[in-house]
């Protein structure tokens, strides 16, 4: 993971960049999400467990400017990830999770009207009520870090659904590893 | 009175209960007869005419049999169909080597029915219980349970947990989305009564100990709210909505406080809240997560999990707050403490490795007994005489309920016909006839 970490400081001012340039050219508020049609269609990307998805070459037609995507759309910009991930029983930002919160940190202070939710999950094991705990530890972890950065507390919400909504109903690490996380969902 | 709630509790839920064979639950014995000691439970006698809703002896037969303590003769074992004392053969059933003998019958009785009963000492010839129990047609099942109470009292000692009720909630996926029902069935699976289904999940139920109430939290509002439920009114109160976490309700033995957890002050922590002026106070003040009260006997203290150390583990703390003493050592992951209602054990999910079992520590000794063999297992509820755990462990990809006696010899499995069950809260003994 380490070894990833000079490349992915050199990414993610590239990204956020890339971000900047093309919100200029949809020069559209952020679509409304509803929030639980988010909850139940969000399809997180391969799971970050790796580093190796944070590498991923982005949209060369981001770059270049000849397709309009919209970065809150684009699965492989850092906007377009609205989902961090979190190890077993810890409410620790990992590196590739510390770049998506920044980007969207950065996105939140340059578009002021937005606001956005957390919403903290956890895997299926161990006890449920305290994987709700677990799950508001998490988002507040999100939430920290986005104040840190210069978001107003007010446009921040939390809410923690604990082990209850699943994105994978697998019952092995791999389910387990894209059920521990924050989602962030802008309203 | 609890015919009447009963009844009116069938009528308001008629609606709902199109298909109550959908989500009835099978129970599965699957572990736990050897040692057991005979038992000839003998037909009931019928008076009336036509068919009885229930057959009374098959019942008491197989919560016997469940307990693990009992093997019942199978019926075509059975010499003779006495329904009487004076009609027994001692020395045929003697020959059979069968210590005891239930008989019993049934005749119309206004418009219901008066249930007969007796146990025997086939040994001595003498009576060592026997009742007349009223019932009906409605409560028949119920009143064979109590029989089942009874005989298990009267042969072990301790009391039964036959004529208990227990809650659970249910995911099933409809239309592609999942609906989350909370439920209540008899203790051996039948009649499961849907109290409330929801578009949103639904966790923590936690009964009144008088029966007649649940506490639950539901998320019907986009977030963890507690709310009371009367089963016979179907009245709604939402009872915690502060900021945060609204979070595992459990209700004190005297039925006036309610042990609860709120993030509002920053973290979750341990508040009670008396139920009839709503004021609230703290019990717990520690940045880690405290969550999971759960009361021990008496009222005057909680168990509690928090991962104050660094992982979560079992704590004990007074209602009015101080220092707290952790429990539970051994293992890196222990949480859901709930004390037995005697208050000598403490049974708990255990994680370790990947394996997160049900187990049960001597709070004398703290010597830890897992129970269970899966991997996936959680939320340990006590049966109301403390001798069965109940529990929800994962099966063949699907959530369903479990029981664990105490020694884990006896082991039993309740599937329901779809969907995931979880969150199982053992209803208080309400139904009790003392022997």
């Amino acid at each position: 993971m380490k070894r990833y970490m000079n490349l992915l400081m050199v990414l993610v001012p590239v990204a956020v960049l890339a971000g900047c340039s093309s919100t200029k050219v949809a020069e559209k508020p952020a679509p409304v999400e509803d929030r639980t049609a988010a909850v139940a269609t969000t399809k997180p990307s391969a799971p970050v467990t790796s580093g190796v998805e944070v590498l991923a070459a982005p949209d060369k037609g981001n770059f270049s400017g000849d397709a309009v995507v919209d970065p809150m759309k684009d699965a492989t910009g850092l906007l377009g990830k609205k989902v961090v991930y979190f190890k077993f029983d810890s409410s620790e930002i990992l590196d590739d999770g510390l770049a998506i919160v920044d980007a969207h940190a950065a996105h939140m202070i340059k578009n002021t009207k937005l606001s956005i939710t957390l919403e903290g999950h956890a895997d299926e094991r161990g006890s449920r009520e305290y994987n709700l705990a677990l799950g508001e530890n998490r988002a507040k972890s999100v939430q920290q870090l986005m104040q840190l950065r210069g978001v107003p507390a007010s446009r921040i919400s939390v809410v923690s659904f604990g082990e209850e909504r699943a994105i994978d109903m697998g019952h092995d690490e791999s389910a387990w590893a894209k059920n521990r996380r924050v989602e962030l969902v802008y309203k | 009175m609890i015919l009447r709630k009963i009844t009116l509790l069938f009528l308001l839920l008629g609606m709902v209960l199109t298909h109550p064979a959908r989500s009835a639950l099978t129970i599965e014995i699957t572990g736990g007869t050897e040692g057991a000691q005979p038992i000839a439970i003998v037909p009931f006698g019928w008076d009336g005419g036509g068919g009885l809703p229930a057959d009374v002896a098959e019942i008491i037969a197989a919560d016997l049999h469940r307990s693990g303590h009992f093997a019942p003769l199978p019926k075509e074992d059975l010499i003779s169909q006495p329904h009487e004392g004076p009609r027994i053969n001692f020395a045929d059933w003697r020959a059979l080597g069968t210590p005891n003998i239930v008989v019993g019958k049934i005749r119309p009785s206004g418009g219901g029915y008066m249930v007969q009963f007796q146990l025997f000492d086939v040994f001595k010839g003498v009576q060592l219980t026997g009742y007349s129990i009223a019932s009906n047609a409605q409560e028949l099942r119920r009143t064979a349970h109590q029989i089942s109470d009874l005989i298990y009292e009267t042969l072990t000692g301790q009391p039964g947990a036959f004529a208990t009720r227990i809650a659970y909630v249910t995911e099933t996926q409809v239309g592609g989305k999942s609906r989350y029902s909370l439920y209540v069935a008899d203790a051996d699976g039948y009649n499961p009564i849907p109290v409330l289904h929801s578009p949103a999940p639904l966790m923590s139920p936690s009964w009144s100990p008088d029966g007649k109430q649940l506490a639950y939290v539901s998320f019907e509002r986009h977030r963890s709210e507690i709310y009371i439920h009367d089963l016979a009114t179907r009245q709604r109160d939402l009872v915690a909505s502060s900021q945060g976490l609204n979070s595992a309700p459990a209700w004190s033995q005297d039925g006036r406080r309610m042990a609860l957890v709120l993030s509002k002050d920053g973290n979750p922590e341990i508040y009670i809240l008396n139920i009839k002026d709503k004021t609230l106070y703290r019990v717990t003040n520690n940045p880690a997560i405290d969550t999971e009260p759960s009361w021990m006997p008496g009222g005057t203290q909680l168990v509690f999990t928090s991962d104050r150390g660094g992982k979560p583990q079992i704590y004990q703390v007074s209602v009015n707050g101080g220092k707290s003493k952790r429990l539970t050592f051994e293992g890196d992951y222990n949480a859901h403490g709930v004390v037995s209602p005697d208050g000598r054990f403490l049974t708990m999910v255990t994680g370790q490795g990947s394996r997160f079992r049900i187990a049960v520590q001597n709070l004398s000794n703290n010597e830890l007994r897992i129970l269970t063999d899966t991997r996936l297992d959680e939320s340990p509820s006590f049966a109301p005489n403390g001798a069965i755990i109940v529990y929800a462990t994962e099966v063949g990809n699907r959530g369903v309920l479990a029981m664990v006696s105490l020694d884990g010899a006896v082991r039993q499995r309740l599937t329901q016909t779809e969907g995931d069950a979880r969150e199982p809260a053992w209803g208080p003994q309400t139904h009790r006839i003392k022997p």
